[in-house]
């Protein structure tokens, strides 16, 4: 045993004098690459660390941090029913809006793949323009407002369908499905731009190849040959989903208010954004963000294995 | 056109189903652009048409009164619309034009040689490609109230440096340069300073777009109003939502905003669309 660790050692000390010699023959590298590597330590790196730092502290920014163990997250899990809002709220969101948003990301990108050039690219710019369309998704309180005036209440009373008119962004019960919606119609964002571009890059002979083994009809051949060569594009496109359907918080701001009624469009980024900014609790905040950070963390992972069964 | 289409038509696709497709897409695409038109339509409504009942989707005499009204409402303000506009116009340059520096210089490292460290590094990246602003902006908060960078500039322009997306598309198209390029410029003495400006950064210029667009339209939507708290400092998305939010009276206005807002990113991608697409074709994620 002992013999083995002092070989794994020399080994290990070897390794380093290697790395270290071929490090000071590519210092240049390391000059290229330094000016991206400190502020992207100093912005994204260290700013998760901290994060998790102080989630286990009391901070309110006047008096130097305290601290307090897991108070925090015993307190939000235990006592914070409104975080549990909040989370129940971005689970749904983001298991209904995610899945569906990548599909639809997905199946347009393939849909308008063999239209003729010039109509995919005015395709292309009608179905990304929504994700790259500002705060635009604030029209949507118009079509959802809450009178007789609002459009869809006109449409629906129209048709007999509704008699009277619905608060659609003030009832707890329609608050979430309409934000979903919007989210939706912004879902086909960088993703989209991965996919159209990664389908123009399939080889052709792989397809004329499918034919001659007998690929019968477009779903064989997007099951069998498509979707397998277009596995790295599949995995960017699930990182972009995740960030956005885990970040909701601007949607549900803009068309619901802040706080809604009830807390029933509260998000976990909504409840982060009431404690660090409005009450100032920054240990409390940090350790909703850390559940944030987790959960998408894990999510990834839970895709990643998902994504590699693909065509197999 | 048609025969041209029918043309290329691979053998193995039923005609019915072609055309069930194409009319899915008109359907779907017409539900897209729904509600950019609408904004678009209501900036050019004139007040009386704005609240007639029932609602016009089309304007019938479009006007530009509600933009000049924009322009009125914003020089009556304290600050003035053109502080508002360079603020925007200095945080969405600067940001992009060192981001674009500083991304491209570290994407180059890492794309074309082999060093301790690289690989670790670029996960790093990927993984950081994931975190919404939420869950750094606190500590970030920290951070720059330390460096007093708080109420500056540099509070959006510096982390905008760093977004690692920007990193990550350029790394992966770098590495589709051919390598023989790079050596050839060697042999001949470049150093690698020259190799990197003369020769990598002509070769990617699609990518230099998609990074600008990614960089634009994060920085031009910013409101920066968690880290900027002077009125003269502020940006103009943040002026505009606040005359969006006067109510009423401002609703033509407001609509006005809305377009001016989405105009520019929309523009850039209409402009660059094909660079765009090139680039994100490397854009994939090997695991």
């Amino acid at each position: 045993m002992k013999e083995y660790l002092q070989k794994y050692f020399t080994l290990r000390k070897h390794n380093l004098n290697v790395a270290w010699k071929k490090a000071k023959n590519r210092k240049m590298c390391y000059l290229f690459l330094a000016p991206y590597a400190i502020l992207f330590t100093m912005f994204y790196v260290f700013p998760v660390v901290a994060s998790i730092y102080y989630s286990f502290t009391y901070y309110n920014i006047l008096e130097p941090p305290r601290f307090i163990g897991l108070q925090n997250y015993i307190s939000l899990v235990l006592q914070d029913d409104i975080f549990l809002i909040g989370v129940k709220n971005t689970l749904m969101i983001a298991l209904i809006t995610g899945p569906l948003g990548y599909i639809l990301s997905f199946l347009f990108a393939w849909l308008i793949n063999e239209l003729p050039v010039w109509i995919r690219s005015i395709a292309v710019i009608v179905f990304y323009a929504p994700s790259i369309a500002g705060n635009c998704y604030v029209i949507f309180s118009v079509f959802f407002r809450g009178d007789a005036y609002g459009y869809v209440n006109a449409f629906l009373m129209n048709l007999g369908i509704i008699d009277t008119a619905r608060l659609w962004l003030i009832d707890p019960r329609y608050m979430l499905p309409i934000c979903m919606i919007v989210i939706l119609w912004m879902s086909l964002g960088t993703g989209f731009l991965s996919f159209v571009a990664g389908l123009q890059g399939i080889d052709r002979s792989m397809f004329e190849a499918g034919y001659m083994d007998g690929i019968k009809n477009r779903w064989q051949e997007l099951w069998f040959i498509t979707l397998p060569s277009m596995k790295p594009m599949l995995m960017f496109g699930a990182v972009m989903t995740i960030t956005s359907s885990f970040g909701v918080a601007d949607v549900t701001m803009a068309l619901c208010g802040y706080p809604s009624t009830d807390y029933a469009a509260r998000t976990i980024v909504t409840h982060l954004f009431d404690y660090g900014y409005s009450r100032f609790e920054m240990g409390y905040a940090c350790a909703i963000a850390t559940i944030l950070f987790l959960m998408m963390i894990l999510c990834n992972k839970a895709i990643q294995s998902l994504l590699r069964r693909v065509g197999t | 056109m048609s025969a041209k289409i029918i043309k290329k038509r691979k053998p193995n696709r039923s005609i019915a189903g072609d055309i069930a497709l194409y009319f899915f897409l008109l359907l779907v695409a017409f539900v897209m652009a729904f509600p950019i038109i609408y904004a678009v339509s209501s900036a050019l409504k004139p007040l009386d048409e704005l609240f007639k009942f029932p609602p016009k989707i089309f304007a019938q005499h479009p006007t530009l009164d509600n933009f000049s009204d924009l322009f009125v409402t914003m020089g009556k303000s304290w600050v003035t619309f053109t502080r508002y506009l360079f603020n925007t116009v200095f945080i969405t340059f600067v940001g992009t034009a060192g981001h674009l520096i500083i991304a491209s210089m570290g994407a180059f490292v890492l794309a074309k040689y082999e060093f301790p460290g690289n690989q670790t590094f670029f996960k790093i990246v990927t993984v950081a490609m994931m975190f919404t602003g939420w869950v750094t902006a606190i500590p970030n908060y920290l951070i720059l109230n330390k460096l007093g960078w708080i109420d500056t500039y540099w509070a959006i322009i510096i982390p905008a440096f760093a977004s690692p997306m920007g990193l990550f598309l350029m790394k992966q198209f770098m590495e589709g340069l051919p390598t023989a390029l790079i050596e050839a410029a060697k042999i001949d003495g470049a150093n690698e300073w020259t190799v990197f400006s003369r020769i990598v950064m002509p070769n990617v210029k699609p990518a230099w777009m998609t990074l600008i667009i990614f960089s634009v339209q994060g920085l031009w939507n910013n409101k920066a109003s968690t880290y900027i708290y002077s009125e003269e400092k502020k940006t103009l998305v943040f002026a505009l939502q606040q005359i969006q939010s006067g109510g009423i009276a401002r609703t033509g206005q407001g609509a006005a905003v809305l377009v001016v807002v989405m105009i520019v990113p929309i523009l850039i991608f209409v402009f660059s669309e094909s660079q765009i697409l090139e680039t994100m074709a490397s854009s994939g994620l090997k695991d």
